[in-house]
Protein backbone atom coordinates (compact mmCIF):
# COMPACT_ATOMS: atom_id res chain seq x y z
CA UNK A 1 0.00 0.00 0.00
CA UNK A 2 1.13 3.62 -0.98
CA UNK A 3 1.61 5.87 1.56
CA UNK A 4 -1.78 6.93 3.21
CA UNK A 5 -0.93 11.01 2.70
CA UNK A 6 -1.61 10.05 -1.41
CA UNK A 7 -4.68 11.95 -2.49
CA UNK A 8 -7.74 9.97 -3.23
CA UNK A 9 -7.86 9.95 -7.69
CA UNK A 10 -11.31 7.54 -7.65
CA UNK A 11 -13.54 7.43 -4.98
CA UNK A 12 -16.36 5.22 -5.59
CA UNK A 13 -18.92 5.22 -2.48
CA UNK A 14 -21.99 2.57 -2.48
CA UNK A 15 -22.23 2.51 -6.22
CA UNK A 16 -25.08 0.45 -7.71
CA UNK A 17 -25.99 0.13 -11.04
CA UNK A 18 -28.96 -2.24 -12.66
CA UNK A 19 -29.39 -3.65 -16.67
CA UNK A 20 -33.50 -2.99 -15.96
CA UNK A 21 -34.32 -5.51 -13.08
CA UNK A 22 -31.11 -7.14 -12.95
CA UNK A 23 -28.51 -5.77 -10.57
CA UNK A 24 -25.56 -5.36 -12.44
CA UNK A 25 -23.55 -3.52 -9.83
CA UNK A 26 -24.34 -3.55 -5.47
CA UNK A 27 -22.30 -1.11 -3.00
CA UNK A 28 -19.59 -0.79 -4.59
CA UNK A 29 -16.84 1.04 -2.62
CA UNK A 30 -13.47 1.48 -4.02
CA UNK A 31 -10.76 4.76 -3.17
CA UNK A 32 -7.78 4.65 -5.62
CA UNK A 33 -4.92 7.37 -4.83
CA UNK A 34 -2.67 8.82 -7.25
CA UNK A 35 0.30 6.46 -8.05
CA UNK A 36 -1.66 3.42 -7.22
CA UNK A 37 -2.13 0.20 -9.27
CA UNK A 38 -5.14 -1.55 -8.90
CA UNK A 39 -5.77 -4.89 -10.20
CA UNK A 40 -9.27 -5.86 -10.31
CA UNK A 41 -10.11 -9.94 -11.12
CA UNK A 42 -13.24 -12.13 -10.61
CA UNK A 43 -14.95 -14.74 -12.63
CA UNK A 44 -16.89 -13.47 -15.70
CA UNK A 45 -19.78 -11.74 -14.88
CA UNK A 46 -18.97 -10.10 -11.93
CA UNK A 47 -19.37 -6.61 -13.06
CA UNK A 48 -15.70 -5.79 -13.19
CA UNK A 49 -15.56 -4.06 -16.43
CA UNK A 50 -19.04 -2.71 -15.34
CA UNK A 51 -17.65 -1.11 -12.61
CA UNK A 52 -14.36 0.17 -14.27
CA UNK A 53 -16.64 1.85 -17.62
CA UNK A 54 -18.69 4.05 -14.53
CA UNK A 55 -15.76 5.59 -13.93
CA UNK A 56 -15.48 7.84 -17.08
CA UNK A 57 -19.56 7.06 -17.76
CA UNK A 58 -19.61 4.61 -20.84
CA UNK A 59 -21.78 3.16 -18.62
CA UNK A 60 -24.26 4.98 -15.97
CA UNK A 61 -24.63 4.22 -12.52
CA UNK A 62 -28.12 4.71 -10.95
CA UNK A 63 -26.74 5.47 -7.33
CA UNK A 64 -24.15 6.04 -5.05
CA UNK A 65 -21.24 8.58 -6.19
CA UNK A 66 -18.10 8.90 -8.18
CA UNK A 67 -15.87 11.27 -7.83
CA UNK A 68 -12.62 11.60 -10.29
CA UNK A 69 -10.24 13.76 -9.04
CA UNK A 70 -12.66 15.19 -6.40
CA UNK A 71 -15.37 16.03 -9.47
CA UNK A 72 -18.59 13.85 -9.58
CA UNK A 73 -19.43 12.42 -12.44
CA UNK A 74 -23.21 11.88 -12.66
CA UNK A 75 -25.02 10.34 -15.87
CA UNK A 76 -25.83 12.25 -18.51
CA UNK A 77 -23.86 14.92 -16.78
CA UNK A 78 -22.68 17.88 -19.43
CA UNK A 79 -19.35 18.22 -20.09
CA UNK A 80 -18.60 14.50 -19.55
CA UNK A 81 -15.77 14.87 -21.83
CA UNK A 82 -13.74 17.17 -19.92
CA UNK A 83 -13.51 14.41 -17.36
CA UNK A 84 -12.64 11.60 -19.62
CA UNK A 85 -9.65 13.48 -21.22
CA UNK A 86 -8.05 12.78 -17.40
CA UNK A 87 -8.89 9.23 -17.66
CA UNK A 88 -7.18 7.07 -20.58
CA UNK A 89 -9.21 3.73 -21.48
CA UNK A 90 -8.06 0.76 -22.90
CA UNK A 91 -10.23 -1.44 -24.40
CA UNK A 92 -10.43 -5.74 -24.97
CA UNK A 93 -11.05 -4.58 -28.46
CA UNK A 94 -8.73 -2.23 -29.38
CA UNK A 95 -11.35 0.41 -30.60
CA UNK A 96 -8.60 2.22 -32.92
CA UNK A 97 -10.16 4.12 -35.80
CA UNK A 98 -9.64 1.91 -38.78
CA UNK A 99 -10.17 4.53 -41.12
CA UNK A 100 -6.93 6.61 -39.84
CA UNK A 101 -3.55 5.79 -40.32
CA UNK A 102 -1.68 5.08 -36.50
CA UNK A 103 -0.42 8.38 -36.13
CA UNK A 104 -3.89 10.53 -37.14
CA UNK A 105 -5.21 7.96 -34.63
CA UNK A 106 -2.79 9.65 -32.02
CA UNK A 107 -3.05 13.00 -32.85
CA UNK A 108 -6.87 13.23 -32.79
CA UNK A 109 -7.54 13.39 -29.14
CA UNK A 110 -4.85 16.34 -28.37
CA UNK A 111 -5.64 18.82 -31.70
CA UNK A 112 -8.97 18.51 -31.20
CA UNK A 113 -9.03 18.28 -27.35
CA UNK A 114 -6.27 20.59 -25.95
CA UNK A 115 -5.64 22.58 -29.45
CA UNK A 116 -2.21 21.45 -29.95
CA UNK A 117 -1.00 22.32 -33.32
CA UNK A 118 -0.31 18.98 -35.94
CA UNK A 119 3.18 19.50 -35.05
CA UNK A 120 3.14 19.24 -31.44
CA UNK A 121 0.31 16.79 -30.96
CA UNK A 122 2.91 14.52 -33.73
CA UNK A 123 5.77 14.69 -31.80
CA UNK A 124 3.84 14.08 -28.81
CA UNK A 125 2.56 10.99 -30.47
CA UNK A 126 5.95 9.79 -31.88
CA UNK A 127 7.31 9.57 -28.48
CA UNK A 128 4.09 7.97 -27.26
CA UNK A 129 5.00 5.26 -29.84
CA UNK A 130 8.15 5.00 -29.43
CA UNK A 131 7.36 3.94 -25.81
CA UNK A 132 5.27 1.15 -26.61
CA UNK A 133 8.04 0.42 -29.70
CA UNK A 134 5.67 0.81 -32.52
CA UNK A 135 6.85 4.06 -34.12
CA UNK A 136 8.09 2.62 -37.46
CA UNK A 137 4.41 1.77 -37.69
CA UNK A 138 3.20 5.29 -37.56
CA UNK A 139 1.85 5.88 -41.75
CA UNK A 140 0.30 2.44 -41.36
CA UNK A 141 -3.96 1.07 -40.20
CA UNK A 142 -5.13 -0.45 -37.70
CA UNK A 143 -5.71 -3.46 -39.58
CA UNK A 144 -1.99 -3.52 -41.27
CA UNK A 145 -1.07 -4.35 -37.25
CA UNK A 146 -1.11 -7.52 -35.03
CA UNK A 147 -3.48 -7.30 -32.23
CA UNK A 148 -0.48 -6.70 -30.16
CA UNK A 149 0.41 -4.02 -31.76
CA UNK A 150 -3.08 -2.42 -32.08
CA UNK A 151 -3.11 -2.86 -28.20
CA UNK A 152 0.18 -0.88 -27.85
CA UNK A 153 -1.34 2.02 -30.47
CA UNK A 154 -3.97 1.76 -28.15
CA UNK A 155 -2.12 2.84 -25.44
CA UNK A 156 -0.27 4.90 -26.63
CA UNK A 157 -3.50 6.88 -27.68
CA UNK A 158 -4.75 6.59 -24.22
CA UNK A 159 -1.93 8.33 -23.12
CA UNK A 160 -1.33 11.22 -25.97
CA UNK A 161 -4.05 12.86 -23.73
CA UNK A 162 -2.24 12.94 -20.58
CA UNK A 163 -4.44 11.23 -18.58
CA UNK A 164 -4.46 11.05 -14.38
CA UNK A 165 -5.34 7.60 -14.64
CA UNK A 166 -5.81 4.62 -16.78
CA UNK A 167 -8.33 2.35 -17.03
CA UNK A 168 -7.61 -1.06 -18.62
CA UNK A 169 -10.41 -3.78 -19.80
CA UNK A 170 -9.06 -7.03 -19.89
CA UNK A 171 -6.57 -5.56 -22.29
CA UNK A 172 -4.92 -8.86 -23.14
CA UNK A 173 -8.01 -11.17 -23.49
CA UNK A 174 -8.19 -11.20 -27.42
CA UNK A 175 -4.38 -11.30 -28.12
CA UNK A 176 -3.43 -14.38 -29.46
CA UNK A 177 -1.38 -15.82 -26.94
CA UNK A 178 2.54 -14.86 -28.29
CA UNK A 179 1.12 -11.24 -28.10
CA UNK A 180 -0.01 -10.89 -24.41
CA UNK A 181 3.97 -10.23 -23.29
CA UNK A 182 4.52 -7.24 -25.40
CA UNK A 183 1.39 -5.45 -24.34
CA UNK A 184 2.03 -6.40 -20.72
CA UNK A 185 6.03 -5.11 -20.93
CA UNK A 186 3.93 -1.83 -22.12
CA UNK A 187 1.98 -1.94 -19.19
CA UNK A 188 4.62 -2.97 -16.63
CA UNK A 189 6.72 0.01 -17.88
CA UNK A 190 3.83 2.61 -17.58
CA UNK A 191 3.40 1.12 -13.65
CA UNK A 192 6.83 1.35 -13.10
CA UNK A 193 6.68 5.14 -14.07
CA UNK A 194 4.28 5.65 -11.33
CA UNK A 195 1.25 5.53 -13.57
CA UNK A 196 -1.82 5.28 -11.53
CA UNK A 197 -3.79 2.19 -13.11
CA UNK A 198 -7.43 0.17 -12.75
CA UNK A 199 -6.83 -3.08 -14.31
CA UNK A 200 -9.46 -5.49 -15.01
CA UNK A 201 -7.27 -8.56 -16.25
CA UNK A 202 -6.75 -12.47 -15.85
CA UNK A 203 -3.43 -12.55 -15.95
CA UNK A 204 -2.47 -13.30 -12.26
CA UNK A 205 1.24 -13.08 -12.86
CA UNK A 206 1.26 -8.94 -13.46
CA UNK A 207 -1.03 -8.48 -10.48
CA UNK A 208 1.57 -10.61 -8.64
CA UNK A 209 4.15 -8.31 -10.37
CA UNK A 210 2.78 -4.58 -10.10
CA UNK A 211 -0.12 -4.04 -8.12
CA UNK A 212 -0.53 -2.65 -5.10
CA UNK A 213 -3.90 -3.85 -4.94
CA UNK A 214 -5.92 -6.65 -6.24
CA UNK A 215 -9.80 -6.30 -5.86
CA UNK A 216 -11.76 -9.50 -6.24
CA UNK A 217 -15.24 -9.45 -7.31
CA UNK A 218 -18.08 -11.52 -7.61
CA UNK A 219 -21.97 -11.46 -8.58
CA UNK A 220 -21.65 -7.49 -9.17
CA UNK A 221 -20.33 -6.78 -5.52
CA UNK A 222 -16.54 -6.77 -4.32
CA UNK A 223 -15.99 -9.57 -2.14
CA UNK A 224 -12.37 -8.89 -1.00
CA UNK A 225 -9.64 -6.38 -1.26
CA UNK A 226 -5.85 -7.43 -0.52
CA UNK A 227 -2.60 -7.17 -1.37
CA UNK A 228 -1.27 -9.34 -4.07
CA UNK A 229 1.13 -11.44 -1.76
CA UNK A 230 -1.79 -12.07 0.76
CA UNK A 231 -4.74 -12.38 -1.75
CA UNK A 232 -2.99 -15.21 -3.62
CA UNK A 233 -1.50 -16.89 -0.88
CA UNK A 234 -4.32 -16.76 1.86
CA UNK A 235 -7.70 -15.57 0.25
CA UNK A 236 -10.07 -14.96 2.70
CA UNK A 237 -12.95 -15.78 1.36
CA UNK A 238 -14.45 -19.19 -0.28
CA UNK A 239 -15.30 -17.45 -3.76
CA UNK A 240 -11.89 -16.17 -4.22
CA UNK A 241 -10.18 -19.41 -2.63
CA UNK A 242 -12.43 -21.10 -5.34
CA UNK A 243 -11.70 -18.39 -8.39
CA UNK A 244 -7.78 -18.96 -7.58
CA UNK A 245 -7.90 -22.30 -7.83
CA UNK A 246 -10.10 -22.58 -11.07
CA UNK A 247 -7.42 -20.43 -12.67
CA UNK A 248 -4.28 -22.00 -11.29
CA UNK A 249 -5.36 -26.02 -10.96
CA UNK A 250 -4.67 -26.79 -14.25
CA UNK B 1 9.33 -43.37 -41.56
CA UNK B 2 8.68 -39.92 -41.66
CA UNK B 3 11.78 -37.56 -40.65
CA UNK B 4 11.08 -35.36 -37.48
CA UNK B 5 11.93 -32.16 -39.02
CA UNK B 6 10.45 -31.88 -43.03
CA UNK B 7 13.09 -29.94 -45.51
CA UNK B 8 11.55 -26.57 -46.21
CA UNK B 9 11.35 -24.72 -49.33
CA UNK B 10 11.68 -20.74 -48.92
CA UNK B 11 8.78 -18.93 -50.11
CA UNK B 12 9.55 -17.14 -52.83
CA UNK B 13 11.04 -20.89 -54.54
CA UNK B 14 7.78 -21.45 -54.34
CA UNK B 15 6.38 -20.90 -57.81
CA UNK B 16 2.30 -21.51 -58.91
CA UNK B 17 2.14 -23.74 -61.37
CA UNK B 18 0.05 -22.78 -64.53
CA UNK B 19 -3.07 -24.17 -65.04
CA UNK B 20 -3.53 -22.60 -68.58
CA UNK B 21 -7.05 -21.72 -70.22
CA UNK B 22 -10.11 -22.63 -68.74
CA UNK B 23 -12.37 -23.73 -71.63
CA UNK B 24 -15.49 -24.57 -70.36
CA UNK B 25 -15.26 -21.00 -68.38
CA UNK B 26 -15.14 -19.37 -71.09
CA UNK B 27 -17.69 -21.02 -73.46
CA UNK B 28 -20.04 -20.91 -70.79
CA UNK B 29 -19.43 -16.91 -70.56
CA UNK B 30 -19.45 -16.82 -74.21
CA UNK B 31 -22.89 -18.41 -74.54
CA UNK B 32 -24.37 -16.12 -71.96
CA UNK B 33 -23.92 -13.11 -73.68
CA UNK B 34 -25.12 -14.62 -76.66
CA UNK B 35 -28.37 -15.15 -74.61
CA UNK B 36 -28.42 -11.60 -73.70
CA UNK B 37 -27.78 -10.57 -77.24
CA UNK B 38 -30.69 -12.70 -78.52
CA UNK B 39 -33.08 -11.55 -76.14
CA UNK B 40 -32.39 -8.17 -77.56
CA UNK B 41 -32.92 -8.89 -80.62
CA UNK B 42 -36.20 -10.63 -80.09
CA UNK B 43 -37.38 -7.41 -78.77
CA UNK B 44 -35.78 -5.34 -81.18
CA UNK B 45 -37.64 -7.40 -83.75
CA UNK B 46 -40.79 -7.37 -82.23
CA UNK B 47 -40.87 -3.73 -81.85
CA UNK B 48 -39.74 -2.93 -85.07
CA UNK B 49 -42.64 -5.66 -86.60
CA UNK B 50 -45.61 -3.91 -84.62
CA UNK B 51 -44.58 -0.34 -85.93
CA UNK B 52 -44.31 -1.67 -89.46
CA UNK B 53 -47.72 -2.95 -88.91
CA UNK B 54 -49.46 -0.33 -87.63
CA UNK B 55 -47.70 1.34 -90.88
CA UNK B 56 -45.57 4.01 -88.46
CA UNK B 57 -43.46 6.32 -90.57
CA UNK B 58 -39.70 5.93 -88.47
CA UNK B 59 -38.10 9.54 -88.66
CA UNK B 60 -35.01 9.10 -87.18
CA UNK B 61 -33.20 11.63 -89.41
CA UNK B 62 -35.02 14.14 -88.50
CA UNK B 63 -33.99 14.19 -84.67
CA UNK B 64 -30.89 16.10 -84.80
CA UNK B 65 -32.21 19.61 -84.49
CA UNK B 66 -34.51 18.18 -81.42
CA UNK B 67 -30.46 18.76 -79.66
CA UNK B 68 -29.09 21.31 -81.65
CA UNK B 69 -29.05 23.16 -84.95
CA UNK B 70 -26.44 25.33 -86.66
CA UNK B 71 -27.69 28.77 -87.50
CA UNK B 72 -25.02 31.25 -89.37
CA UNK B 73 -22.00 28.87 -87.98
CA UNK B 74 -23.33 29.23 -83.93
CA UNK B 75 -24.65 26.40 -82.22
CA UNK B 76 -27.98 26.70 -80.65
CA UNK B 77 -29.02 23.97 -78.43
CA UNK B 78 -32.38 21.90 -78.90
CA UNK B 79 -35.00 21.59 -77.16
CA UNK B 80 -33.87 18.25 -75.39
CA UNK B 81 -30.62 19.38 -74.65
CA UNK B 82 -32.27 22.47 -72.47
CA UNK B 83 -34.49 20.22 -71.30
CA UNK B 84 -31.44 17.85 -70.19
CA UNK B 85 -29.99 20.96 -68.17
CA UNK B 86 -33.37 21.64 -66.93
CA UNK B 87 -33.24 17.90 -65.37
CA UNK B 88 -30.07 17.49 -64.58
CA UNK B 89 -30.22 21.61 -62.56
CA UNK B 90 -33.35 20.04 -60.64
CA UNK B 91 -31.91 17.04 -59.53
CA UNK B 92 -28.85 18.94 -58.24
CA UNK B 93 -30.19 21.17 -56.21
CA UNK B 94 -33.35 18.65 -55.09
CA UNK B 95 -30.63 16.28 -54.58
CA UNK B 96 -28.43 18.60 -52.38
CA UNK B 97 -31.24 19.55 -50.15
CA UNK B 98 -32.50 16.16 -50.23
CA UNK B 99 -29.39 15.03 -48.39
CA UNK B 100 -29.09 17.72 -46.13
CA UNK B 101 -32.72 17.03 -45.19
CA UNK B 102 -31.75 13.19 -44.95
CA UNK B 103 -28.85 13.78 -41.83
CA UNK B 104 -31.26 16.30 -40.27
CA UNK B 105 -33.54 13.71 -39.98
CA UNK B 106 -31.16 10.97 -39.04
CA UNK B 107 -29.63 13.16 -36.48
CA UNK B 108 -33.44 13.64 -35.22
CA UNK B 109 -33.89 10.56 -34.69
CA UNK B 110 -31.14 9.27 -33.05
CA UNK B 111 -30.80 12.43 -30.87
CA UNK B 112 -32.20 11.95 -27.02
CA UNK B 113 -34.85 15.13 -28.19
CA UNK B 114 -38.42 13.79 -27.88
CA UNK B 115 -39.65 16.65 -29.92
CA UNK B 116 -36.98 16.10 -32.64
CA UNK B 117 -37.65 12.56 -32.64
CA UNK B 118 -41.87 12.95 -33.51
CA UNK B 119 -40.69 15.64 -36.01
CA UNK B 120 -38.87 13.36 -37.46
CA UNK B 121 -41.11 9.95 -37.83
CA UNK B 122 -44.00 12.27 -38.51
CA UNK B 123 -41.94 13.76 -41.25
CA UNK B 124 -41.20 10.64 -42.56
CA UNK B 125 -44.63 8.48 -42.12
CA UNK B 126 -46.48 11.65 -43.84
CA UNK B 127 -44.16 11.32 -47.24
CA UNK B 128 -43.79 7.48 -47.17
CA UNK B 129 -47.39 7.50 -47.04
CA UNK B 130 -48.64 9.34 -49.94
CA UNK B 131 -48.64 9.70 -53.52
CA UNK B 132 -45.90 11.57 -54.97
CA UNK B 133 -47.66 12.81 -57.17
CA UNK B 134 -50.64 14.09 -54.61
CA UNK B 135 -47.15 15.59 -52.85
CA UNK B 136 -46.17 17.55 -55.77
CA UNK B 137 -50.11 19.02 -56.20
CA UNK B 138 -49.71 19.97 -52.42
CA UNK B 139 -46.77 21.95 -53.09
CA UNK B 140 -47.66 23.05 -56.16
CA UNK B 141 -51.00 24.28 -55.24
CA UNK B 142 -51.13 24.63 -51.99
CA UNK B 143 -47.48 25.12 -50.78
CA UNK B 144 -46.40 27.30 -53.32
CA UNK B 145 -48.99 30.25 -53.63
CA UNK B 146 -48.82 30.50 -49.43
CA UNK B 147 -44.74 31.00 -49.78
CA UNK B 148 -44.70 32.81 -53.40
CA UNK B 149 -42.25 30.53 -55.26
CA UNK B 150 -42.47 29.53 -58.42
CA UNK B 151 -42.78 26.11 -60.36
CA UNK B 152 -39.07 25.06 -60.48
CA UNK B 153 -38.95 25.90 -56.88
CA UNK B 154 -42.24 24.25 -55.97
CA UNK B 155 -40.66 20.77 -58.11
CA UNK B 156 -37.36 21.29 -56.25
CA UNK B 157 -38.64 21.38 -52.98
CA UNK B 158 -41.49 18.61 -53.17
CA UNK B 159 -38.54 16.00 -54.75
CA UNK B 160 -36.48 17.15 -52.26
CA UNK B 161 -38.72 16.36 -49.29
CA UNK B 162 -39.59 12.74 -50.98
CA UNK B 163 -36.14 11.44 -51.60
CA UNK B 164 -34.94 13.34 -48.26
CA UNK B 165 -37.08 10.35 -46.55
CA UNK B 166 -35.54 7.25 -47.37
CA UNK B 167 -32.06 9.44 -47.43
CA UNK B 168 -32.62 9.83 -43.96
CA UNK B 169 -33.29 6.03 -43.49
CA UNK B 170 -30.52 5.29 -45.39
CA UNK B 171 -28.52 7.69 -43.21
CA UNK B 172 -29.42 6.23 -39.83
CA UNK B 173 -28.56 3.25 -41.52
CA UNK B 174 -25.32 4.18 -42.19
CA UNK B 175 -24.39 6.12 -38.73
CA UNK B 176 -25.87 3.13 -36.43
CA UNK B 177 -24.24 0.56 -38.75
CA UNK B 178 -20.93 1.93 -37.38
CA UNK B 179 -19.80 -0.68 -34.66
CA UNK B 180 -20.53 0.80 -31.04
CA UNK B 181 -16.98 0.28 -29.93
CA UNK B 182 -15.46 3.18 -32.08
CA UNK B 183 -18.39 5.40 -30.34
CA UNK B 184 -16.48 4.41 -27.22
CA UNK B 185 -13.59 4.81 -28.46
CA UNK B 186 -13.96 8.12 -29.23
CA UNK B 187 -15.71 8.86 -25.87
CA UNK B 188 -12.59 7.62 -23.99
CA UNK B 189 -10.13 9.86 -25.58
CA UNK B 190 -12.63 12.45 -24.60
CA UNK B 191 -13.87 13.81 -27.90
CA UNK B 192 -17.26 16.05 -28.37
CA UNK B 193 -20.16 15.10 -29.85
CA UNK B 194 -19.77 17.04 -32.79
CA UNK B 195 -15.51 16.03 -33.25
CA UNK B 196 -16.91 12.37 -32.46
CA UNK B 197 -19.43 12.33 -35.03
CA UNK B 198 -17.14 14.53 -37.97
CA UNK B 199 -13.95 12.64 -37.48
CA UNK B 200 -15.33 9.09 -36.25
CA UNK B 201 -18.61 8.00 -37.27
CA UNK B 202 -19.64 9.73 -40.35
CA UNK B 203 -16.02 8.76 -42.03
CA UNK B 204 -16.64 5.06 -41.13
CA UNK B 205 -20.80 5.18 -41.71
CA UNK B 206 -19.70 6.63 -45.73
CA UNK B 207 -19.26 3.38 -47.20
CA UNK B 208 -21.89 1.84 -45.72
CA UNK B 209 -24.42 4.91 -46.93
CA UNK B 210 -23.01 5.75 -50.59
CA UNK B 211 -24.04 3.11 -52.20
CA UNK B 212 -27.99 3.34 -51.85
CA UNK B 213 -27.75 7.12 -51.92
CA UNK B 214 -26.67 6.67 -55.22
CA UNK B 215 -29.39 4.63 -56.04
CA UNK B 216 -31.50 7.36 -54.28
CA UNK B 217 -29.57 9.63 -56.51
CA UNK B 218 -31.13 7.98 -59.67
CA UNK B 219 -34.13 7.44 -58.68
CA UNK B 220 -34.47 10.96 -57.81
CA UNK B 221 -33.22 11.85 -61.53
CA UNK B 222 -35.99 9.46 -63.01
CA UNK B 223 -38.50 10.76 -60.71
CA UNK B 224 -37.80 14.70 -62.08
CA UNK B 225 -40.06 13.65 -64.87
CA UNK B 226 -43.08 13.99 -62.73
CA UNK B 227 -42.72 17.58 -62.41
CA UNK B 228 -43.70 17.86 -65.91
CA UNK B 229 -47.25 17.47 -64.63
CA UNK B 230 -46.51 21.09 -63.29
CA UNK B 231 -44.95 22.45 -66.74
CA UNK B 232 -41.50 23.07 -65.40
CA UNK B 233 -39.45 22.83 -68.17
CA UNK B 234 -37.05 19.91 -68.06
CA UNK B 235 -36.62 16.38 -70.19
CA UNK B 236 -39.87 14.89 -70.14
CA UNK B 237 -41.91 18.15 -70.62
CA UNK B 238 -38.94 19.26 -73.86
CA UNK B 239 -40.23 15.61 -75.20
CA UNK B 240 -44.09 16.26 -74.43
CA UNK B 241 -44.01 19.22 -75.98
CA UNK B 242 -42.12 17.88 -79.44
CA UNK B 243 -44.36 14.98 -79.47
CA UNK B 244 -47.13 17.58 -80.12
CA UNK B 245 -45.27 19.96 -82.41
CA UNK B 246 -43.85 16.55 -84.68
CA UNK B 247 -45.71 13.32 -83.63
CA UNK B 248 -42.63 11.21 -83.51
CA UNK B 249 -43.73 9.66 -80.69
CA UNK B 250 -41.35 6.26 -80.85
CA UNK B 251 -38.25 8.10 -81.67
CA UNK B 252 -38.84 11.11 -79.04
CA UNK B 253 -39.68 8.83 -76.29
CA UNK B 254 -36.35 6.52 -77.01
CA UNK B 255 -34.85 9.42 -76.69
CA UNK B 256 -35.86 10.90 -74.05
CA UNK B 257 -35.35 7.43 -72.35
CA UNK B 258 -31.87 7.05 -73.48
CA UNK B 259 -30.86 10.30 -72.57
CA UNK B 260 -31.95 9.42 -68.60
CA UNK B 261 -30.19 6.08 -69.12
CA UNK B 262 -27.02 7.86 -70.25
CA UNK B 263 -26.99 10.17 -67.19
CA UNK B 264 -28.33 7.57 -64.59
CA UNK B 265 -25.16 4.95 -65.79
CA UNK B 266 -22.60 7.29 -65.78
CA UNK B 267 -23.17 8.27 -62.13
CA UNK B 268 -23.66 5.25 -60.68
CA UNK B 269 -20.51 4.32 -62.73
CA UNK B 270 -18.66 7.46 -61.60
CA UNK B 271 -19.85 6.99 -58.01
CA UNK B 272 -18.46 3.50 -58.43
CA UNK B 273 -14.92 4.61 -59.25
CA UNK B 274 -15.26 7.20 -56.40
CA UNK B 275 -15.65 4.41 -53.94
CA UNK B 276 -13.36 1.98 -54.98
CA UNK B 277 -10.88 5.30 -54.65
CA UNK B 278 -11.79 5.56 -51.13
CA UNK B 279 -11.63 1.93 -50.45
CA UNK B 280 -7.83 1.82 -52.41
CA UNK B 281 -6.41 4.69 -49.57
CA UNK B 282 -7.78 2.33 -46.60
CA UNK B 283 -5.63 -0.70 -47.72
Amino acid sequence: MLDATAKPLVEIKHMCKWYGEFSALHDINLTVAEGERVVVCGPSGSGKSTMIRCINQLEAHQKGTILVDGVEVKPGMKNIELIRREVGMVFQSFNLFPHMTILDNLILGPMRNRGASKAEATELAMGYLERVHIAGQAGKYPPQLSGGQQQRVAIARALCMKPKIMLFDEPTSALDPEMIAGVLDVMIELAEEGMTMICVTHEMGFARKVADRVVFMDEGEIIEIAEPQEFFSNPQSDRAQLFLSQLLGH
Amino acid sequence: MQSRTAASTPRELRVREEVGLDVRALTRTIWQVAQAVLIFLVLGVLIWRGAQAMEYRWQWYRVEPFFYRVIDGEIIWGPLVKGLIQTLKLAAVSGFIAVSIGFLTAFARLSNSIAGRIIAKWYLEAIRNTPLLVQLFLFYFVLAPIFGIDRFWAGVLCLAFFEGSFAAEIIRGGITGVDHGQYEGADAIGLNVVDKYRFVVIPQSLPLILPPLTGLLISLIKHSAIVSVIAVSELTTAGLNLISDTFMAFEVWFLVAGIYLAVTVTLSISVSLFERSLNKTKR
